[in-house]
Parts: structure tokens; C-alpha cells; sequence
């Protein structure tokens, strides 16, 4: 009995630490992701912005996706909040503490992803770079408005036969750099201070709740894996009385049909079948006329 | 006893051990984002100081934060802070201790970023590139250029590329002045930091050790107290599950005894675990049966004292938590508990 419960101990702090464990892992992924995608902005007017802002939010859709998909607590989550009444109340407190805590693991690696992009600063200098205003770059002040545009958008492109050792390029991808990094690290002091304020200012407001909520939300995790459990064990259990049955049908049924007792050493284990053709009778029967899902 | 006793004594050892390696991961993991950051000052007048001090001075700062967020502790600390006093005194001593600890371990990733960084000189050169004393080290006689357009030529001291200004103050000049003034201020932040840890950890035992040994000890005790109530809970709703599920299918097989009123054949004596461990469930349409009423229907959260099966002591432990109460059927049911 010690045994099952430190066991079953392990695992309940473990269905934490596994959802824990997943999300620092797709956090890692996109961070990995992101150094290994080759970034290559198109150096055109329209398309710039397109794809320097799809980099920056599409993947994060993705990811926030996976993070939805891979944690089995929304399941859990989904069917508490759709099922019928019936015997048992619905709490929705605890519906929308499994909600927010779902949602809040799903939400770092997006998060991750976004600020490294900005950190790094080539998506936005590739969105922005046709915005700059030219008066501010000595290079690009003095060109026709069509052709400015055009070699701003070509900014993002060092290898470029315009922009190669251009002064100016280097200016305006440096200016817009700067400002991509102060936005990346804001963002980043941002939702640091967030998640702050939210652990220190929790257990202020309706601590009581809070930790009712906390409890039943674990108890229908359990009881889910428990019910699982159950079910998995009765089929075990079913299939093995109902194949037993069948076997007791197959023997009944060679002993009709021929003469040969089976000795009774070997006779329980062997089931009255000790021929080939017997045993491919059994087999095909098996096949060809499953028996009914009745052992009663 | 002895079992729950040796891991409850690893446990504790382990939370400080625990807080220690995640407070050196965090250590590594700010000199590694220093190394992986791209600094590129932007070498624009204004722009300079805003840059290098917020680099120096903004990363620290969610350092900090992140070793408090990162922290389990904080919330025991502000749970423990807020909660009403009941019949349990709240001791200060304790909550400062905790507090205390909590942001010293805090601290140590944010130290290693300011020293990383001034050692290295980067952001001290951009931040104060333009306040480089000219007189000294270059030439200021340089015709032609007014204070504006001088600010602009020394903002443009980090970014050698596009640095026309050698003849007003060579470039290297101006960069290993800079540097040297970052790498003595990174010196002398880090010898400040270890005189003060070095004293801090030195002084303490002379004063008021006693008390802190109490603080120490209670603030530990706070700690396992709070794992072992979430442990105990745990174990409770695992038992209350196992029991709430055992009992939804006895209630489903007696439904079904009473609906088609026959009662089951008697299973064969050598037959009798098996029986009683298929719960009564024999056939293809109880199964569905089941499963659909288990999502339809969920069992109440409120168990039958009687029926508890004899691995689990709650039958003897009193009342079980009390939810909305169910309908006993009163039927003659025969059912085979072998």
C-alpha cells in the first residue's frame, strides 16, 4: 500500500512538472527555431513589411497553438466545461483557474519568440526600413522620393551592389536596430514586472478560493487518470475472460468432434488444443467470427 | 514513517539546494545572453546614453525580478504575510528572514551582468562617447566645427566603420580611454560586492545569531509545512477519486440489475476475482452504458460511508465532505460480491 502511494505521489507531482517540462521545452524550441530559420527579407517595396512582420507573428501563432495542443490539461479543461450537469455541479471557478493556467503555460514560447526577434532586430529593420525618414541619413536625403524608397528598402540587404559599404545603410540599419532591442528588452521588463506583481499579489486577494479552486482542479486531473486506469484494467480483464470463454467453446467443440481425451497435465495450459488443425481452426474462427462482447 | 521521514528530510535539504543551483543557472544563463546579445550602439547623438545605460541598467533589473518570480517561496512569503492570524502568531522575524534570503539569492544574477558588461567596456563607451574629455586627448583646435557637429563626430566614436573624425581625436585613443574608465568602475564594482557579501556573512554571527537561528528554522518549517498540506491533499482526492469511481460503477451495475430484473448467473467459484474485478460490467452495451453516464452524468462529489472497500480507512475517519446529496435507491437488488 506504501508502494501505490509514494508512486502515485510521484506521478500527481509529476503531471505538474511534466506540463512544466513541456513548456520550458517548446521554449527552447523556438529559441533554436529562430537561429536556425535563415532569414532572408526581399529587399522590395511591398514586400518588406509583409514579411518582416508575418516572421515576427506568425510562428508565435504556431507555437501558442502547440502549446494548446501538447498540454492535456485543456482537454481536461474542454470536457469539464461541456459536460451536462447531471449529479455533480458545475464550479466555474475552477473552470477558469485551469483556464488562465493553461493559457499562461501556452503563452511562453510565443512571448520567447517575439522578443528574441526583437532583440535580434532583423525582421524589424526589414518591416521598417522603407518607414525612415530620409532627412536624417545624409546618404538618401537628396534622391527623388520613387528612388528612396527603393534603396531604403534595400537596406536590409548588406550584399546588395547599391548598398554594399554604403555608410548611409549601415546608419539607418543601426538607427532601426537600436529601436527594435529598446522595444525587445521594454517588452521583456514588461511582463517581467507582470508576472511579478501577479505572484507577490495573489495570495493578497482571496487566498481561500484560490486554493479551493487549485485543489478541485487537480482532483478531476486525477480522477480523469484514475477513470482511465479503471477502464483499461476491466478490459484487460474482459478480454482475457472473454478469450478464455472462447477457448472453452473451441475445446468443447473438438471434444464433439473427436475421440482423443487431452491428458491432464499439459491439458489446462494446452486447452484442449494439440494439433495443427485444431489450432488453425482456432485461428480462423478467431478471424472469421469473433465472439460476442458478453461474459456475463 | 521512517520512508516519509527520509524524503521529507531530502526534500528540505533539497529546496535550498534547489534555490542555490537555480539561482547559479540564472548566474550562467546572464553572462551567456551578454555573450549572445548583439550590441550595436547607434552612434547618433541622443541616442548613445539612452542605449548603453539602458542596456547596463534594464536587463539587471529583469534579472531581479525574474529571481523573485522564479522564487516558489514568494507566494508562501506573501501568504504567510497576509493571512489572518487565527490562532497561529505571525512572527516578523521569520517573514524578514524569508524576504531576506529571497532577494539575496535574487541578487547575484543581475551583479554578474553589471560586471560582465562594465569589464567589457561596450556600453560604457557608447553611453559616454560624446563626453570624452577633447582637450586632452585630441586636438581641440579643430577649426570648423560647432558643438553640435562635434557631438555628432564623437557619437560616432564606437562605430569605426563610419568614424570620420581622426583628426579631431584618434579613435583608438578615444576608445581605449573609455574603456579603461568601464573596466576600473567593473573592478571596482566587484570588489565592492564580495567586501560586502565577505561582511555580511562574516558579521552576522556576532550579532543576534540566536534569533536568526530561530527565524531560520521556523521560516523551514513554514516551508515543509505548506509541501506536506499539498501532498496530503493530493493523496486525498487520489483516494476520494478511486472510491468516487468504484462506487459510480456498483451504482451503475445495481441501475442495470433493477432495469432488466434478472439477476446475474452466478460466476463459477474459481471465476469469483475476476468477476468482482470486472465491477459488475459484462458485456459490450454496460460498457458503452457506462462511459456515456460518465460524461453525461458525472458521480456527485459524496460518498457512501458504508460501501468503502477495506484497503482504505475513510469509512472509519468520519464524515466524508458533504456536496449535493444523492437519491439511494431503494430496490432488492441481487448482485453476487463474491
Amino acid at each position: 500500500m506504501d508502494c501505490f502511494r509514494m508512486i502515485f505521489q510521484y506521478f500527481q507531482s509529476n503531471s505538474e512538472s511534466v506540463m512544466n517540462g513541456i513548456c520550458g521545452l517548446l521554449a527552447l524550441a523556438s529559441v533554436k527555431m529562430y537561429t536556425c530559420f535563415d532569414f532572408s527579407c526581399p529587399c522590395l517595396p511591398q514586400y518588406n513589411m509583409a514579411y518582416g512582420l508575418g516572421i515576427m507573428f506568425v510562428p508565435p501563432i504556431a507555437l501558442f497553438l502547440c502549446g494548446l495542443i501538447l498540454n492535456r490539461q485543456s482537454l481536461v479543461m474542454l470536457e469539464e466545461w461541456r459536460r451536462p450537469q447531471g449529479h455533480r455541479k458545475k464550479d466555474l471557478a475552477v473552470i477558469r483557474y485551469m483556464c488562465s493556467s493553461i493559457m499562461q503555460r501556452a503563452m511562453v514560447a510565443p512571448v520567447i519568440w517575439i522578443i528574441v526577434t526583437l532583440l535580434d532586430g532583423k525582421c524589424l529593420i526589414c518591416a521598417f526600413s522603407s518607414s525612415v525618414d530620409p532627412e536624417k541619413f545624409v546618404g538618401f536625403a537628396s534622391t527623388s522620393p520613387v528612388q528612396v524608397q527603393q534603396l531604403l528598402a534595400k537596406v536590409p540587404c548588406k550584399d546588395d551592389e547599391l548598398m554594399r559599404n554604403n555608410t548611409s545603410r549601415k546608419a539607418v540599419s543601426r538607427y532601426l536596430r537600436c529601436w527594435s532591442q529598446a522595444l525587445g528588452w521594454s517588452i521583456l521588463l514588461i511582463l517581467t514586472m507582470a508576472a511579478f506583481l501577479t505572484r507577490w499579489l495573489r495570495p493578497c486577494f482571496n487566498q481561500a478560493a484560490l486554493l479551493q479552486a487549485r485543489h478541485w482542479s487537480n482532483y478531476i486531473d486525477i480522477e480523469q487518470k484514475i477513470f482511465e486506469e479503471t477502464c483499461c484494467e476491466h478490459s484487460r480483464l474482459f478480454a482475457h475472460t472473454c478469450i478464455l470463454h472462447f477457448f472453452e467453446s473451441m475445446q468443447q467443440e473438438i471434444k464433439l468432434h473427436s475421440f482423443s481425451l487431452p491428458r491432464e497435465g499439459e491439458g489446462n495450459l494446452l486447452r484442449g488444443i494439440t494439433d495443427q488443425d485444431q489450432m488453425n481452426k482456432l485461428l480462423k474462427m478467431w478471424y472469421y467470427e469473433k465472439p460476442p462482447l458478453d461474459v456475463s | 514513517m521512517d520512508k516519509f521521514r527520509m524524503i521529507f528530510q531530502f526534500l528540505q535539504s533539497n529546496q535550498e539546494s534547489f534555490m542555490n543551483g537555480i539561482c547559479g543557472i540564472m548566474a550562467l544563463a546572464s553572462a551567456q545572453m551578454y555573450s549572445a546579445f548583439d550590441f550595436s550602439c547607434p552612434c547618433l547623438p541622443h541616442y548613445n546614453l539612452a542605449y548603453g545605460l539602458g542596456i547596463l541598467l534594464v536587463p539587471p533589473f529583469i534579472l531581479f525580478l525574474l529571481g523573485f518570480v522564479l522564487n516558489n517561496n514568494i507566494s508562501m512569503l506573501a501568504e504567510e504575510w497576509r493571512r489572518p492570524q487565527g490562532q497561529r502568531g505571525k512572527d516578523r522575524a521569520v517573514l524578514r528572514y524569508m524576504f531576506c534570503s529571497m532577494a539575496q539569492r535574487a541578487m547575484i544574477a543581475p551583479a554578474v551582468w553589471v560586471s560582465v558588461t562594465l569589464l567589457d567596456g561596450k556600453c560604457i563607451t557608447c553611453a559616454f562617447c560624446t563626453s570624452v574629455p577633447v582637450e586632452t586627448l585630441g586636438n581641440a583646435n579643430h577649426p570648423s566645427l560647432s558643438q553640435r557637429e562635434m557631438k555628432q563626430v564623437l557619437a560616432r566614436i564606437p562605430c569605426k566603420e563610419i568614424y570620420d573624425g581622426q583628426e579631431l581625436i584618434a579613435n583608438e585613443v578615444a576608445i581605449r580611454y573609455l574603456r579603461c574608465i568601464s573596466q576600473a568602475l567593473g573592478w571596482c564594482f566587484v570588489l565592492l560586492m564580495t567586501t560586502l557579501v565577505f561582511l555580511v556573512r562574516s558579521l552576522r554571527p556576532c550579532f543576534t545569531q540566536a534569533a536568526f537561528l530561530k527565524s531560520r528554522y521556523w521560516s523551514h518549517y513554514i516551508d515543509i509545512e505548506r509541501k506536506l498540506f499539498d501532498e496530503t491533499c493530493a493523496e486525498h482526492a487520489r483516494s476520494f477519486a478511486k472510491v468516487c469511481i468504484q462506487q459510480f460503477f456498483e451504482g451503475m451495475s445495481t441501475d442495470l440489475v433493477a432495469v432488466h430484473c434478472h439477476p446475474p448467473r452466478k460466476a463459477p467459484a474459481d471465476a469469483g476475482e475476476a468477476t468482482e474485478k470486472l465491477l459488475g460490467i459484462t458485456d459490450q452495451g454496460t460498457m458503452n452504458m457506462a462511459l456515456k453516464s460518465w460524461h453525461r452524468c458525472k458521480p456527485p462529489l459524496h460518498l457512501h460511508p458504508p460501501a468503502l472497500p477495506s484497503g482504505n480507512g475513510w469509512a472509519a475517519e468520519g464524515q466524508p465532505p458533504t456536496h449535493t446529496p444523492v437519491h439511494r435507491r431503494e430496490t432488492a437488488a441481487y448482485y453476487s460480491r463474491v
